[in-house]
């Protein structure tokens, strides 16, 4: 499965970041192969509207969910209608907990 | 008298609470005395208007503000994202097989409907707030206020400040918004000079930088007024004397003033000895954009 996390650096030792729409980076995660590729977030120099932009971005390569600390209103609104499922991280501290309790579907969906 | 070119003011701090409304309410007063010149009041602080409750004017007309929000027609749209990529505010997005319109970020400027190359887009208006003019006694007062909930203050003050060009005055003092985002610098484009109004606290100090700086980018003249000044706060004098900012009125810290200011009067009801200042002050700043 295909999923999309924020964080604060470019890679799977980085810390969580609990805001996505204001997230420093995004990793593209392979959830069995723990492949990745890591994105800066195109919305770090937007004023208004980051998390639709975030979202936008993320939609357009076609996860099969994101993950987060947690999504504003209109990041929410926008990543449904892309019909991504989102989740929330909640007390996960590292990338490999939040891949293990996706993979063990312990995740709180948002 | 020889007759004198019309002056615009703004007045605007970096925060709510410093007395900005006292200053432009009492300064409009303080003007109004000469009869030879026309006032008028513009409350820019379309969010939370608050200087008819010291003007008590009559409001005698009313116009609605409204910006056009696109709505993109599936059938026609072909997700190619072109609109996405004009809109500077991120208010329409595509997201998989839908485009999507976030009304609360759209600020009406109908570039997406130009670009779109298969008219999949049309605006529907939507009322984001009022615009009401009337007088107070001799002032020609105007203000915008904005419907609960829109966030779109700028669109309300640009109208603003349009429709009251068929009302020409000599003297137009505009009630800032306070902050220093971007409907205070809207407030204040086209002002002749600004003039800044702070407390002598730590805090004070900081949001006078911010709003000093806008008014420096905004490169037009700008004078101090200090409110509830106890003489004792040092660091703000060697920031107006580092800055060449003139200091053009102390307000002293006194109970009667905050007790008065609190039962809805003005400053120049309270201390009338001000009008004599607040008319100085209006010469001063003539000589100054001179
Ligand atoms: S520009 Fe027009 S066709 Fe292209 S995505 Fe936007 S609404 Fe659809
Ligand atoms: S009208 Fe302007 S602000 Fe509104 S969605 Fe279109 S491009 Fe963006």
């Amino acid at each position: 499965m295909k999923l999309f996390l924020t964080t604060t650096g470019p890679d799977l030792h980085s810390e969580l970041d609990p805001r996505f729409g204001r997230c420093a980076y995004l990793l593209l995660i392979d959830s069995e192969t723990l492949e990745f590729q890591s994105f800066p977030n195109p919305s770090s120099s937007v004023s208004g509207g980051a998390g639709i932009k975030t979202a936008q971005f993320v939609a357009d390569l076609k996860p099969d969910t994101v993950i987060s600390g947690d999504f504003g209103p209109n990041a929410a609104s926008a990543l449904r209608s892309a019909n991504i499922p989102m989740y929330l991280y909640g007390d996960c501290k590292t990338v490999e907990d939040v891949v293990r309790r996706l993979n063990s579907n312990s995740l709180k969906r948002f | 008298m020889m007759h004198q070119t019309p002056l615009k003011i703004a007045v605007a701090s970096g925060k709510g609470g410093t007395g900005k409304t006292t200053v432009a309410t009492s300064l409009a007063l303080s003007l109004a005395k000469n009869l030879t010149e026309t006032v008028m009041f513009l409350d820019c602080d379309v969010e939370a208007p608050n200087a008819h409750l010291f003007l008590k004017p009559e409001f005698s007309d009313q116009k609605q503000v409204e910006v056009l929000i696109p709505r993109v027609n599936e059938t026609l749209c072909t997700h190619c994202g072109k609109c996405t990529e004009v809109c500077q505010f991120q208010a329409i997005a595509v997201l998989g097989q839908r485009t999507l319109v976030f009304p609360q970020l759209c600020h009406g400027c109908g570039s997406c409907t130009m670009i779109c190359p298969t008219n999949a887009i049309q605006e529907n208006p939507k009322s984001i707030g009022i615009l009401q003019k009337g007088k107070a006694e001799q002032i020609e007062f105007a203000r915008g206020v904005m419907d609960i909930g829109e966030p779109m203050a700028v669109p309300i003050i640009r109208q603003l400040k349009k429709w009251v060009k068929s009302t020409p005055s000599q003297i137009t003092i505009v009630d800032s918004p306070p902050g220093t985002a971007c409907p205070v610098v809207e407030s204040m484009r086209g002002s002749d000079f600004i003039l800044l109004v702070t407390e002598p606290t730590p805090f004070g100090l900081h949001d006078l930088r911010l709003a000093h700086q806008v008014a420096k980018e905004l490169n037009i003249p700008t004078g101090l007024i200090i409110n509830r000044d106890n003489g004792e706060f040092k660091e703000l004098d060697n920031y107006c004397k580092a800055e060449n900012l003139p200091v053009f009125l102390r307000i002293p810290f006194q109970r009667t003033i905050a007790e008065g200011i609190a039962n809805g009067h003005t400053l120049v009801d309270i201390l009338p000895e001000t009008i004599l200042s607040f008319q100085e002050i209006c010469q001063t700043i003539r000589n100054i954009v001179k």
